[in-house]
C-alpha cells in the first residue's frame, strides 16, 4: 500500500483562518476608528473655527478714525483650548493687511461671502488649519473687500485621534489574543464529532461490518452514508464469496463420495497389485479432498455464524464432556486415552455450533498428531472471568513455528507432511474464539507435545 | 531715573531708530570666560539675586549674565532682533504667549512641565515661575484719620472723586503705551469690569502720572510724591520693607500675574537654560523666592485662600489684546480718558 497523500490539517487551516480573520478585524478596527475620529473631530473643529472666523468678520466695521475689529479673547482661548493649540489670524481690507500675521498664507481660491472655506498650510513649523471668510466693509464711503483668516494648529486633534486609534488597536489586539485560544477551542469542538466517529469505526473488530449508526453532524451525513453503502457493498461481496466457497465445497463432497465408493468397489474387485496400490492412493486423495471440503464448509459456517452473532447461554462443561465422548471412538482406534477433568459448571454466552467446531478441531488435531498409545489431557476450568479449556497432547509439538502463523488460513506446520490436513483447522478455532470475545493459543508442552488453550468469557451471573 | 513718560518715550524712540532693544540694567554673576547662561528679564536684579547666587553656588564653574529690560523691549529683542539669550523671564504674559505662539520658544523638558499645574504653563513652551497679585498702594497720609481704606474700585473712585485737591497730580499708574505689563493689566481690567473706564476718567481728571515700571512708582510713593499707586506689582511693593505705604488687594477683583519663563529658539545653551528653569521651579528655590525675594511662588492654594484673586489666563486669548487694531483703539480710549480738556 502506498503512502497516503496528505492535505494540510483542517484544524490547522481553521485556526489560521480564524486568526487571520481576527487580525484583519483588529487592523480594520484601528484604521476605522482612527480615520473616523480624525474626520469627526476635524468636522467639529472646522465648525467651531468657521464660526469664530465669521464672528470676527462680523465685528469688522469702519468707524471714525479707521477700521474697528473687536477680537474677543474668549474666542482665542476657546480655539486654543483643545490641546493648547497655537492661534494665527490675519485681516486684509482692500488687499492690505490691517492686522494679524501678514505672512499667513491666503487660500488659493478667494472664499465666498456665504460660507468659510477651510485649508491646511504649513506655517511657522506647524501645520495650520485656516478658516477664510470674505465680506465687504465700507471704507471712506466705498465698499472694500475684506478677507479674514483665522488659523489654529491641530495637534490636540491629532493626539486625540491617535489616542483613540491606539485604544482601538489595543482592543483589536486583545480580540486577536482572545481569538487564539477561542479558535483552538472552536477547532477542537468542531472536530470532536469526527474524532468520535473515527474512534467508533476504528474500535470495530476486523469482521464487524455493521453499518455505522453513530450520531454525526449533518455536514457529515453524506460521508457516513457513503461509508455505510461502502460497508454494505463489501459485506455483500464477502458473503457472496463465502456462499460461493460453501456451495463449491458442498458440490465437491458428493462426487468425491461417489468417486471414493467406486474406487473402494474397484479395489475389492481388482486382483492386480499395481492397480490396487493406485486405487488405495486414489481413496486417500479423495479422503483428503473430502476433509478439506468439510473444513471449508466448517470455516464458512464459522464465518457466517460469527457474523450473525446470535449468542445464547451455553454450559461449556456439558459441551466439552459431550464432545469428548463423541470423539472417544476415533481416539480408541489409535489406542489414545482421553483424560477429562472438568471443574463444576462453566456457564458462558456464545454459539454452540461455533464452540463445537472450535473444540472439535482442537481435539481432532490432538488425536491426529499424537503417537499411538499416548494420553491426551482435556481440562476445563474457570480462570478469572474466562472459562479455559486446555487440550494437552504428547504429539510431535510445534517444531518452533510461532503459533500465530499456524492460525493463518491454509498454513500448516513444518513437521506434518505425512498427515492429511487442510490448514484450516486452527484458523476456524481462532476465528470462532475471536468472534465470541475469547482467545486461542498454542504453546509447546513441557516434556514434549503441544498445549492448546481455548478461552471464552464466562456469563456474568 | 526714567520716571517721566516723555523722557522714556524719547529713549524708546531713539532705541527703535537704532534698531536695538533698550536695556535697563545688566550684571554678570560668577566667573567669566567659561560656560555662561544669559538671562533676559523684566525682573529687577535685586529680586532674583538670591536665586541666582544659590544656583551659581551649586554650579561654581558657571557664569550668568543677567539683563533687565522692559517687557516690550524683551519681546522686541527676541521676536524682532534675534538677540541671543538662553532664558527669557517676563511679567508681560501676553507678549510671552505671543513669543511662544509665534514659534520663538524651544520646548521645555517634560519633567519640568509635568510638575506644573495646567494653569501655570502653556504647551511645553512657557512656564510660570512666580505668581503675584497686582495691587493698589496707598501712601501714608492718603487717608484722613476717619476714612476707611478703599476695598473696591468703586470705593477708590469715590475716594478720588471726593478729594480732588488731595490727589491731584499724586495718582500714579502704568503707562499702557510703553509698558507691556501696564497694557496687560489695563486690558484685563477693562475686560473684567466697566468700572475701569470710570476709574481711568477720574485718574485722568486728577492729572495722573504714568510710569514705565513698578519700582519707579514705589520710589515716588516712598518719597511722598505719589499718594496712590494703581496696578502695582505686589512683589515689588512687598519687597525691601518699604514702610511709606500700605498694600491693598482690591476685593472686587485683584489680577494675579504669572511671571513666565521660556527658552528662546536662538539659545546657544539650551541645556543650561533648562537646568536654570528647573532650578527656578524647584521647591527649595520657590520657597527662597517667596520668602527671601518677595516673589510669591506658584501655588493653586492662594486662589482658594483669597477668592478675589483672578489669575490672568495663560493662553492665546491674550493674543487678542495684542492685536494691532485692538491695541490702537484701546490706547486711543485710554488717551481720551487721561487727557481731558
Amino acid at each position: 500500500m502506498g503512502k497516503q497523500a496528505r492535505l494540510p490539517s483542517l484544524r490547522r487551516r481553521l485556526i489560521w483562518q480564524l486568526l487571520a480573520l481576527s487580525a484583519v478585524l483588529a487592523l480594520s478596527l484601528y484604521f476605522a476608528v482612527r480615520v473616523g475620529a480624525e474626520r469627526a473631530s476635524e468636522a467639529t473643529l472646522d465648525a467651531v473655527l468657521g464660526a469664530a472666523a465669521q464672528a470676527m468678520a462680523e465685528e469688522l466695521r469702519s468707524a471714525e478714525g479707521g477700521l474697528v475689529i473687536a477680537i474677543a479673547p474668549g474666542t482665542f482661548s476657546m480655539l486654543a483650548a483643545m490641546g493648547e493649540e497655537r492661534i494665527f489670524y490675519r485681516v486684509d481690507v482692500a488687499g492690505q493687511t490691517v492686522t494679524g500675521y501678514e505672512d499667513l498664507p491666503p487660500p488659493e481660491m478667494p472664499p465666498s461671502a456665504l460660507a468659510p472655506i477651510f485649508y491646511t498650510v504649513p506655517f511657522r513649523e506647524s501645520d495650520v488649519r485656516i478658516a477664510a471668510v470674505a465680506r465687504s466693509v465700507r471704507v471712506d464711503g466705498r465698499a472694500a473687500p475684506a478677507l479674514i483668516l483665522l488659523g489654529q494648529t491641530r495637534e490636540g486633534q491629532g493626539a486625540i485621534a491617535a489616542n483613540l486609534g491606539n485604544r482601538a488597536a489595543a482592543l483589536g489586539l486583545l480580540v486577536f489574543f482572545v481569538a487564539i485560544p477561542l479558535s483552538l477551542f472552536v477547532a477542537r469542538s468542531l472536530f470532536s464529532p469526527i474524532d468520535r466517529l473515527a474512534e467508533a469505526v476504528g474500535r470495530r473488530g476486523p469482521r464487524d461490518l455493521r453499518p455505522v449508526l453513530h450520531a454525526a453532524p449533518a455536514e457529515f451525513a453524506p460521508f457516513v452514508t457513503a461509508l455505510n453503502s461502502f460497508i454494505g457493498r463489501l459485506r455483500g461481496t464477502l458473503s457472496q464469496t463465502e456462499t460461493f466457497i460453501a456451495e463449491a465445497a458442498h458440490h465437491i463432497r458428493t462426487p468425491l463420495a461417489v468417486m471414493r465408493n467406486d474406487a473402494e468397489l474397484a479395489l475389492r474387485q481388482s486382483g492386480e497389485e499395481g492397480t490396487r496400490a493406485r486405487l488405495r492412493a486414489l481413496i486417500r486423495s479423495a479422503d483428503d479432498a473430502a476433509r478439506s471440503a468439510g473444513q471449508l464448509l466448517d470455516h464458512a459456517t464459522v464465518l457466517y455464524r460469527a457474523d450473525q452473532a446470535d449468542w445464547a447461554a451455553v454450559d461449556l462443561a456439558d459441551l466439552t464432556r459431550a464432545l469428548v465422548a463423541r470423539l472417544a471412538p476415533a481416539a480408541e482406534m489409535k489406542d489414545i486415552g482421553l483424560q477429562l477433568r472438568i471443574d463444576g459448571p462453566l456457564p458462558a454466552v456464545g454459539d454452540v455450533v461455533l464452540i463445537e467446531a472450535a473444540l472439535r478441531n482442537i481435539l481432532d488435531n490432538a488425536i491426529k498428531y499424537s503417537a499411538d498409545e499416548t494420553v491426551i489431557d482435556v481440562r476445563a476450568a474457570a480462570c478469572g472471568t474466562m472459562a479455559r479449556i486446555t487440550v494437552s497432547d504428547r504429539g510431535r509439538g510445534l517444531d518452533g513455528v510461532p503459533h500465530d502463523r499456524l492460525k493463518r488460513r491454509f498454513r500448516r506446520g513444518t513437521n506434518v507432511a505425512d498427515v492429511a490436513g487442510s490448514g484450516l483447522g486452527l484458523t476456524i478455532v481462532a476465528e470462532a474464539a475471536g468472534a465470541m470475545g475469547g482467545s486461542f493459543s498454542l504453546t509447546p508442552r513441557d516434556g514434549g507435545g503441544t498445549c492448546a488453550a481455548l478461552s471464552l468469557p464466562l456469563a456474568l451471573s | 531715573m526714567r520716571g517721566i513718560i516723555l523722557a522714556f518715550g524719547l529713549v524708546i524712540t531713539l532705541a527703535r531708530m537704532g534698531q536695538a532693544y533698550e536695556i535697563e540694567d545688566e550684571r554678570h554673576f560668577g566667573p567669566t570666560g567659561g560656560a555662561e547662561i544669559t538671562v533676559l528679564s523684566t525682573t529687577d536684579i535685586a529680586i532674583l539675586e538670591p536665586v541666582i547666587t544659590a544656583y551659581l553656588d551649586s554650579n561654581p564653574d558657571l557664569g550668568l549674565r543677567y539683563v533687565v529690560a522692559s517687557s516690550q523691549e524683551v519681546y522686541r529683542a527676541i521676536a524682532e532682533e534675534a538677540a541671543v539669550f538662553d532664558v527669557v523671564i517676563s511679567s508681560a504674559m501676553d507678549l510671552q504667549i505671543k513669543l511662544a505662539n509665534d514659534g520663538f520658544a524651544l520646548p521645555l523638558p517634560s519633567d519640568v512641565m509635568a510638575s506644573q499645574p495646567g494653569w501655570a504653563r502653556w504647551r511645553d513652551l512657557l512656564v510660570a515661575v512666580a505668581q503675584e497679585p497686582v495691587v493698589l498702594l496707598l501712601a501714608q497720609g492718603a487717608l484722613a484719620p476717619d476714612e476707611a481704606a478703599p476695598r473696591s474700585r468703586r470705593d477708590l473712585i469715590a475716594l478720588l472723586r471726593d478729594n480732588p485737591d488731595r490727589f491731584r497730580g499724586r495718582v500714579g499708574t502704568y503707562d499702557p503705551a510703553i509698558s507691556g505689563a501696564g497694557y496687560l493689566f489695563a486690558a484685563q481690567d477693562a475686560r473684567l469690569s466697566d468700572t475701569f473706564w470710570r476709574l481711568a476718567e477720574v485718574m485722568g481728571r486728577l492729572d495722573a502720572r504714568l510710569y514705565c515700571c513698578s519700582s519707579d512708582m514705589i520710589a515716588d510713593l516712598d518719597t511722598g510724591r505719589l499718594m496712590v499707586g494703581y496696578n502695582v506689582l505686589g512683589s515689588y511693593a512687598l519687597a525691601g520693607g518699604h514702610a511709606g505705604y500700605q498694600v491693598i488687594e482690591l476685593e472686587d477683583f485683584t489680577l494675579t500675574l504669572l511671571r513666565t519663563a521660556l527658552i528662546p529658539h536662538q539659545s546657544t545653551n539650551p541645556d543650561g537654560a533648562e537646568d536654570f528653569i528647573r532650578h527656578l521651579l524647584s521647591p527649595r528655590v520657590q520657597a527662597l523666592v517667596s520668602e527671601g525675594a518677595g516673589l510669591p511662588s506658584v501655588e493653586a492654594a492662594a486662589f482658594e485662600r483669597k477668592p478675589h484673586l483672578r489669575p490672568i489666563r495663560l493662553d492665546p486669548g491674550l493674543l487678542a489684546n495684542l492685536d494691532r487694531v485692538t491695541r490702537k483703539r484701546f490706547l486711543e480710549e485710554w488717551n481720551a480718558a487721561m487727557v481731558q480738556p
